[in-house]
């Protein structure tokens, strides 16, 4: 490994790191570092208890409606792509185009939310609770933990939004959604993991 | 490009409140100095000392707990207050006193080894200590609120399930730990940023110093354990409030996920606790046996390689569980194989010394007291990881020993060296050597006195967390001897704080260097000035302070050289280093996450919904008022690095390295073009 | 000061070799597994011992060298400027491979004994018995002979006996050290156990304890298990498989079996042919057993009565949360009839 200089600029501006990445980027690579394992555990742990419900709803064919999850699915996902226009369009100092794509990313993540709640109604109508068996326990703990990763992620976009729209943040500030971007597109490859997980794995 | 120093970004705060509260906190002195203070060393001083104030509260439970067990039938203690203070003594001892002092350890130094003005992120920092201290006092609240914790520091379900644990008491463990956890999460990622991007010119990885190299791998593994005791408290919690069934096995739950999860943080947790104290005795041994540490390149990649394997042997925890042969080989096999790389330390250690010329000062009497017990601590780890056998050992006293020595013996020795090595850097004035020899006289024999018996004891049949045992069973002589022992090192801690009163009184300054030592920390003066070095230093080499001091003849022998020209920029005072501004907001944010955990504690989801109101605002604050106020005259000369400017807060420069990045630094290279572009 | 260190040093090994002495001066204790008394105990004793002497030579060695480097290089004054010896790849490819060999072959030998300790013993002839832990007491079934005792564990010598361990409650752990390694009793699982004495283990009764942590009175759930020949077993089971029989109206202990009744010591434990409780240990040989609630008490008269007085206070239990005896607030008289009644239960 060679030896990593530090150049540090008279001008007060641009403090080099030795990466060459951001401090904030290298704080937000491990902190997604961390949540992998976050989800991981608790990814493992629905497997684990993956038909070893002893009463109620134990296949979660019984009750998923994989068409309408497929779709709120492919609606996360497509905040992803709004999320990267969001970020070229920062890039490119075209601050209207910003937050109009912040705001479509946090009202495609809403969306998906919605369809969450909607979903978790349906279960306990139809008899599946935390409480019911293992599988409710650790379907309803995996995927609302995974709501409220995008639940935070929206407060995230709304709040660069009102930054954007007050004017605080310029082009220059470019990274600030860079970051929040990596962070968006962490709780969207996750949610792939989740949903081929409990709704496709046989 | 903007920059935090232009007036337009003060707009963020309301124009000047009435309120002196909102105001920002300007001043550095006094109580609201320390309270609002984002200083590196400061908060190191503070972990430092609520670190230590725990550690007399675990030794107390500690010393009631050899109270009680000093003889047959024991009286002193009721069966529900024992296992509440071997609950809470574990968990004190390893969250509020060992993390922490490491941690306080990692906060005033790391920064200072590797040639930096603070950590990445000082506000980030302050709110690690304040989610620590809240959640240290949230814990220890407990006892007045109708008991604490009872299910011992591993909480082992179903035993802390709602049906036989209905009281309150593993709320607070659950919540505690929680709050504990999110402060250990967010300083491993400050740190990590820290020692990745903030080092000197010069300074690459394989020139910084040990107990840096050590720290960064003690926070990569926080970084990576954390969230899977917090997966498994979550877990609990939804079982305890909620109704779940996760480890119920009445409804198919299976109460040997949680050790899985439980021991797959807490092994690298063990490595956690030791690789800091190991950082530290690389650091005074070389010091006082005036010789380069023995084969550094060796003792980094050990320490690295225990951090790799520290993640596949947690099964060993679990060998009497009943996982079938195949999983209990294949852990035997990993965790014998861990001793290497330990054992490779201990010998470099040892050639370390081997023909120096060893000074036994204080600091040193603790590191080689800790290559000494260490070592036992892990030989009779060796002895359990022969898995047929272990199934004896566990969950004797043999295994109580054996800990103890490891964490005693290993972490808390080698903290004790720390104290001494760097309490003139930290205070400016030595502590007294005649009576820290007393101290560590007595705390050496105190332990080996306490926890030598405990091998006997649990060879003997002994088991742990037993609040009485039947004199028919013979153990009363070993328990005699170890509760008198334990008292000896409490006599110990008391002449070390008399030594802290003694050498303040008698303080005789002590002069930047009193060790004749190698590192960076060094160069500067005692106490250390707020802004670190008054000229950002250039590294050439692995204890770069040392090569500027000597050098070597054709026989390898030490030369002294002319004194180093950084003597003279000692005199240097800086007025113009621009450092971050004090900050109320992170406090605030982690009072709001202790108003969460009280109200979940309480299930009084409303109070909960208000805290949560209060750590958002908090966050909101802090993300809106810049790092630091602006100066009128700010004077950056050409080696006049700020801290940083970059805070967390949401000032994003956009990143022009002059030279190229490494992108072999562990960080995705795919990251690099974009700050180019 | 030498003079000093030596008489110091004079005066540790004293202190040492005082403590080991009076330490040593009763050696055989009834839990200690370095001295087993079962063939499965001495297999792993048998693996253990060599690996404690390479951890004993090693420790040696190492506190030899640091003795040795802080006496022999201690700094002789300022111009003592030690060769700076930056490491040697020999010597530390040396120690590196040196333990990683030792261990390769202490590995063998461990997974070599694991396996063979983990073999299940099969067929009809096999005793087995069930161990569930309970907070806080075990009771064992002996399926194929219709028995339910508590507290004692019978077996038979010189056969291997094949102990199926779970739990009720919470997690609690099997460990009779002098025969075998303990087991964890875990709620939803079973474990299996390798038990085996000697001959000359006949008549022998073995201490042991519940070795998980399992809440409050962990530590008054012990267990003793008494080793038969195989007549005395034989005959040990075919009473225990009796049914109690129930004094008849004004013989002694009438009274008794009715307050058994009455006051609700029927819901809780069973007397076979009387009462069917689910919760306590099985009582219906009660007197056949030498100690009582968690094998903490003698089973004799002032501990009966003590203990019927007030189980709460004689031994830590939460009955409240549902968790062990209640006090039941018996008068002298009822607790001297129900005593009775007791003692009917051979």
């Amino acid at each position: 490994m060679t030896a990593v200089e530090t150049t540090v600029h008279g001008d007060g501006h641009g403090h080099a790191t030795n990466t060459g990445v951001s401090n904030e980027k290298v704080a937000m690579w491990a902190f997604l570092g961390s949540e992998c394992l976050l989800f991981g555990a608790l990814i493992s742990t629905y497997l684990l208890y993956r038909g070893k419900s002893v009463s109620g709803p134990t296949e979660p064919a019984d009750l998923f409606d994989i068409p309408f999850t497929s779709v709120s699915s492919f609606v996360l996902l497509m905040s992803s792509l709004t999320m990267v226009l969001a970020l070229a369009a920062i890039q490119r100092r075209d601050e209207p185009r910003l937050r109009l794509w912040l705001l479509a990313t946090a009202l495609l993540g809403a969306t998906f939310i919605a369809g969450q709640i909607y979903e978790f109604t349906a279960f306990v109508n139809e008899g599946l609770t935390i409480s019911t068996n293992v599988f409710g326990s650790s379907f309803f703990v995996l995927t609302g933990f995974h709501g409220v990763h995008v639940t935070l992620g929206i407060v995230m976009l709304l709040s660069l939004w009102g930054l954007s729209a007050r004017g605080k943040l310029p082009p220059e500030k470019s990274e600030t959604v860079e970051i929040a971007g990596l962070y968006w597109h962490f709780v969207d490859v996750v949610w792939i993991v989740i949903f081929t997980v409990i709704y496709l794995v046989p | 490009m903007t920059s935090v120093l232009e007036p337009s970004t003060t707009l963020e705060l309301p124009p000047a409140p009435p309120d002196p509260v909102l105001r920002r906190p300007r001043n550095t002195q006094g109580f609201w100095g320390w309270i609002t203070t984002v200083d590196h060393k400061r908060i190191g001083i503070m972990y430092g000392v609520t670190a230590f104030v725990f550690f007399l509260f675990g030794g107390f439970e500690a010393l009631l707990i050899r109270l009680q067990l000093a003889q047959p039938n024991g009286t002193l203690l009721s069966a529900d207050l024992y296992n509440q203070l071997f609950t809470m003594h574990g968990t004190t001892m390893v969250f509020l006193v060992v993390m922490p002092i490491s941690a306080a350890f990692f906060n005033y130094f790391a920064p200072i080894m590797i040639g930096a003005r603070d950590v990445a992120f000082p506000r980030l920092n302050a709110f690690s200590y304040w989610t620590f201290l809240f959640g240290a006092i949230l814990i220890n609240s407990s006892f007045l609120l109708g008991g604490a914790p009872n299910g011992g520091w591993f909480g082992y379900a179903p035993n802390t399930s709602i049906t036989f644990s209905p009281g309150h008491n593993i709320d607070f463990w659950i919540f505690g730990l929680q709050l504990l956890g999110i402060a250990s999460t967010v300083g491993a990622v400050n740190f990590i940023v820290t020692i990745l991007n903030l080092r000197a010119p010069g300074m690459s990885l394989f020139k910084m110093p040990v107990f840096v190299w050590m720290t960064l791998v003690a926070s990569f593994l926080l970084l990576f354990a954390m969230p899977i005791i917090t997966v498994a408290l979550f877990l609990l919690m939804f079982d305890r409030q909620f109704g779940a069934n996760f480890f119920n096995p009445a409804a198919g739950g299976d109460p040997v996920l949680w050790q899985h999860l439980f021991w797959l943080f807490g092994h690298p947790e063990v490595y956690i606790l030791i690789l800091p104290a190991m950082g530290i005795v690389s650091e005074i041994l070389p010091t006082f046996a005036r010789k380069p540490l023995f084969g550094y390149p060796v003792v980094v990649f050990s320490g690295i390689a225990i951090g790799f394997m520290g993640w596949g042997v947690w099964v060993h925890h679990m060998f009497a569980v009943g996982l079938g042969p195949v999983a209990v080989s294949a852990f035997s096999i990993s965790t014998m194989f861990i001793a290497v790389p330990t054992g490779v330390k201990i010998f470099n250690w040892l050639a370390t010394c081997w023909r120096g010329s060893i000074r036994l000062s204080v600091p040193m009497l603790f590191a080689l007291g800790f290559v000494a017990m260490f070592t036992i601590g892990g030989l009779s780890g060796v002895t359990h990881s022969v898995s047929p056998h272990d199934r004896q050992q566990t969950d004797t006293y043999y295994i109580v020993a054996h800990f103890h020595y490891v964490l005693f013996g290993g972490a808390l020795f080698g903290i004790m060296g720390g104290i001494y090595y760097w309490w003139p850097k930290i205070f400016g004035h030595l502590l007294s050597e005649r009576i820290g020899k007393l101290h560590f006289w007595l705390w050496f024999a105190g332990f080996n006195l306490t926890f030598g018996p405990m091998h006997i004891l649990g060879l003997e049949g002994m088991p742990r967390r037993i609040y009485t045992y039947d004199e028919n069973l013979g153990f009363d002589y070993w328990n005699m001897v170890a509760t008198i022992g334990s008292f000896v090192i409490a006599v110990s801690v008391l002449v070390f704080l008399y030594n802290v009163w003694h050498s303040r009184r008698n303080a005789v300054p002590a002069g930047p260097d009193p060790w004749d030592a190698r590192t960076l920390e060094w160069t500067i003066p005692s106490p250390t000035p707020a802004y670190n070095f008054a000229e950002v230093p250039e590294v050439h080499e692995v204890d770069d302070f040392w090569h500027r001091k000597y050098g070597e003849d054709d026989e390898g022998r030490m030369v002294k050289l002319a004194p180093p020209d950084t003597e003279g920029s000692l005199d240097i005072h800086r007025d113009d280093v621009h450092l971050p501004s004090p900050s109320y907001f992170p406090m605030v944010a982690s009072f709001g996450l202790m108003v969460i955990a009280y109200a979940m504690i309480y299930r009084n989801y409303v109070v909960a919904v208000v805290g949560a109101l209060v750590l958002l605002g908090g966050i909101y604050a802090w993300g809106l008022e810049p790092s630091s106020e602006p100066h009128d005259d700010h004077g950056h000369d050409g080696g006049g690095d700020a801290p940083h400017d970059a805070d967390d807060g949401g000032e994003h420069k956009g990143v022009e390295p002059a030279d190229t990045p490494d992108a072999a630094l562990g960080v995705s290279s795919g990251t690099a073009e974009e700050v180019t572009s | 000061m030498s003079n000093l260190l030596a008489r110091r040093r004079g005066l540790l090994v004293v202190v040492v070799l005082a403590l080991l002495t009076g330490g040593c001066a009763n050696s055989d204790k009834p839990q200690s597994y370095i001295a087993p008394e079962g063939p499965i105990a001495r297999q792993l004793d048998r693996l253990w011992d060599p690996v404690f002497a390479i951890a004993a030579v090693f420790f040696f060695l190492v506190q030899g060298l640091v003795l040795w480097v802080a006496i022999r290089y201690r700094r002789r004054g300022d111009d003592d400027n030690p060769k700076q010896v930056h490491g040697n790849k020999a010597m530390e490819i040396g120690w590196t491979a040196a333990p990683a060999l030792i261990l390769a072959g202490v590995g063998f030998f461990t997974v070599i004994n694991l396996v063979d300790l983990d073999r299940i013993p099969k067929g009809p002839e096999v005793l087995t018995v069930e161990v569930i832990g309970h907070q806080w007491w075990w009771e064992y079934q002996y399926p194929k002979a219709g028995i339910v005792t508590a507290n004692e564990l019978h077996i038979p010598a010189e056969k291997k006996i094949d102990l199926r361990v779970t739990a009720t409650d919470v997690i609690h752990s099997f460990w009779p050290p002098k025969l075998a390694a303990k087991i964890d009793a875990v709620p939803g699982r079973i474990n299996h156990m390798v038990l085996e004495a000697d001959a000359d283990d006949v008549g022998k009764t073995f201490f042991g304890q519940c070795m998980e942590y399992c809440g409050l009175s962990h530590a008054n759930m012990r267990l003793k298990v008494v080793v038969h020949d195989a007549a005395s077993f034989d005959k040990w089971q075919r009473d225990q498989a009796k049914k109690a029989s129930i004094p008849a109206a004004g013989a002694p202990g009438a009274t008794g079996a009715e307050l058994f009744r009455t006051k609700g010591c029927g819901g809780c434990h069973t007397v076979k042919g009387y009462t069917a409780g689910q919760v306590g240990p099985d009582l219906t040989h009660f007197m056949d057993r030498k100690v009582f609630a968690g094998a903490i008490f003698p089973n004799d008269l002032d501990s009966l009565r003590t203990w019927l007085r007030d189980p709460p206070k004689a031994k830590p239990m939460d009955p409240d949360n549902g968790l062990g005896m209640p006090n039941l607030g018996l008068t002298e008289n009822e607790i001297n009839d129900l005593i009775a009644f007791l003692q009917t239960l051979k």
